[in-house]
């Protein structure tokens, strides 16, 4: 009796893992054999498919060109995420510290752009940045400058409406690893004589670590794959990987080409996800030790 | 000297903390507002400010069938797509969610890659598995596609929820007769609906604005919103898209402030 009753009270709390089944099933047929296609393809040597060899890849890193081109976009996510840490973290060292409501509020202003559609918020900041645009308006108006700045299709164009747009990627982890901050350990190290720049320094940012690299990781990778941003405040000559490999794929038809793109772009952002995952280990070990 | 210092260290980290994070703020807000105010302009171009106002936009977008045509069509396959999210990915929430498994963390990490993978890639393999399998693109495939970018919504949010649910509760309803069913019925769906009305409204969010994926699975008969209007604005600076900016922005901000009452969003997400 004790022991079906014990036995019943393990069974009730846990499900059995044959209900992930159906998704697993899904993601399998729908996702990895697709990527397992996208594998096989990017070693054809041409479209026809007859001859099979790296010569893809060979042709991306020996292309002076390619190699830019994903050098540009590896270099894009470094800048936009360096200013989304830099203003992101201030949002949520204030989201730590406010009341209910105006918690909430900060809260809300994080997730309206990121529920907002990407083309919306891209589409806002070319009537922002555009030449009749509000800072153009405003520089003209001031007498700052005689003539429209160009800043759209320029880097810092990009940089800044993508540092927008994936802001909340940032906000969000860093508010929950700041939330989690022990008030007494701020406290102590004020007791103790430090000032809130020493505390800043040597409390809080290094115990919010494991939020500045989670948020970091998505940042990073939602920026250099955000095509519409990139490629609508960019415009034709600023040109990143995921434009290359959507031109190569959908208006030269070279699939063989686009697939290797496809391999050697997933094999750069998987790189800095596994970077950042370890890095995100020891900043916990860290932060909890 | 001595009592001089704090205040000073004080005010600055204050100063720049709550300077950046306003900044911050602005920027976060400023796009949606622009819009908002280009929309109702009289003019033809995207000036600011306006030279006039008027709903002119607004009456235009009652005649634009093609825009109408592709949101209906971003509608039908968000509102599949997120149906056949919630159904697998909750199922798949449950036993993930408390086990310690090997095999659950594998999966859990597969459900999760979506999120970190390059769509545009993912879109490109979808083409082509369904050209090797012989199986036209069409909605169904979009539907297909869609609902693997969208379900590790679901997944997390249902799993965040599992969570914090106390095991006390369900064992409580077991030493009381009820069976399985019945105490996940009672019990375990009502404790996480709002952890799956989220994440089921954010993968929802996510298929209506999804981009990467539809260009590569949609047929040329089937025109998506986003696609559109980003292939509109590559064209021309066209004010009825301003409108139509307009009306999805009004619309985010009432469901999200619907989900808000309901399922407590903001606090679920941070």
């Amino acid at each position: 009796m004790a022991a079906s009753g014990l036995r019943r009270s393990i069974d009730v709390s846990g499900y059995d893992l044959r209900l992930a089944m159906p998704l697993a099933g899904f993601f399998a047929a729908f996702f990895l054999a697709p990527l397992a296609v996208l594998v096989v393809l990017s070693f054809q040597t041409d479209t026809t498919g007859a001859h099979w060899g790296v010569t893809q890849y060979v042709q991306f890193l020996g292309d002076a060109f390619s190699l830019g081109v994903l050098a540009s976009t590896l270099w894009l996510g470094v800048k936009v995420t360096a200013v989304c840490l830099v203003f992101g973290w201030p949002v949520a060292w204030l989201h730590a510290r406010s009341g209910p409501t105006v918690k909430s509020l900060i809260m809300l202003i994080v997730l309206l752009p990121l529920l907002t559609s990407v083309v919306v918020r891209t589409f806002a900041w070319i009537v922002i940045l555009g030449r009749q645009g509000i800072v153009n308006a405003t520089l003209m108006s001031l007498g700052l400058v005689e003539a429209p700045l160009k800043l759209l299709y320029t880097d810092l164009g990009v940089v800044t409406a993508l540092a927008q747009v994936q802001m909340p990627l940032m906000v969000l982890p860093l508010a929950t690893a700041l939330s989690r901050i022990d008030p007494n350990l701020v406290a102590a190290s004020e007791v103790l004589g430090a000032g809130e720049w020493r505390t800043f320094a040597k409390v809080i940012l290094p115990l919010s670590l494991p939020g500045i690299v989670a948020g970091s990781m998505l940042t990073y990778a939602a920026s250099i794959t955000a095509f519409i941003t990139q490629s609508l405040i960019g415009g034709g000559q600023m040109l990143f990987m995921p434009m290359y490999l959507y031109q190569q794929a959908s208006t030269l038809q070279n699939w063989p080409f686009a697939a290797a793109i496809s391999i050697i772009f997933l094999i750069a952002v998987l790189a800095v996800v596994t970077v950042f995952n370890t890095l995100g280990r020891l900043s916990r070990g860290f932060a909890q030790g | 000297m001595a009592a001089r210092r704090p205040t000073l260290d004080v005010l600055t980290f204050h100063g720049v903390m709550i300077g950046l994070s306003i900044i911050a703020l602005i920027v976060l807000v400023a796009p949606s507002a622009v819009v908002l105010i280009v929309s109702f302009t009289s003019g033809f171009s995207l000036k600011f400010p306006p030279p006039g106002w008027s709903t002119r936009w607004y009456v235009e977008l009652w005649n634009a069938w093609q825009l109408q045509f592709a949101a209906k069509n971003s509608f039908v396959v968000a509102a599949w797509s997120t149906g056949l999210s919630i159904v697998l990915g909750v199922a798949a929430a449950l036993p993930i969610a408390r086990s310690k498994t090997l095999s659950a963390r594998i999966l859990d990490s597969v459900f999760m890659s979506p999120l970190v993978l390059p769509a545009l890639a993912f879109g490109l393999a979808g083409l082509m598995f369904f050209s090797a399998i012989g199986l036209p693109v069409s909605k169904v495939t979009l539907v297909i596609g869609h609902t693997v970018v969208c379900v590790p919504f679901v997944v997390r949010n249902t799993i965040a929820s599992l969570a914090q649910l106390d095991p006390v509760l369900l064992e409580c309803s077991a030493s009381l007769g009820a069976s399985r069913f019945t105490t996940f019925r009672r019990i375990t769906l009502p404790l996480v609906k709002p952890g799956i009305l989220s994440g089921g409204f954010i993968a929802f969010m996510s298929s209506f604005d999804n981009v990467p994926v539809s260009l590569f699975l949609r047929d040329a008969a089937t025109d998506m919103l986003p696609i559109r209007m980003w292939q509109d604005l590559e064209g021309r600076l066209d004010v009825t898209i301003a409108a139509l900016s307009g009306v999805l922005i009004v619309a985010t901000v009432a469901v999200m402030i619907l989900m808000e009452r309901v399922t407590g969003l903001s606090r679920r997400l941070a």
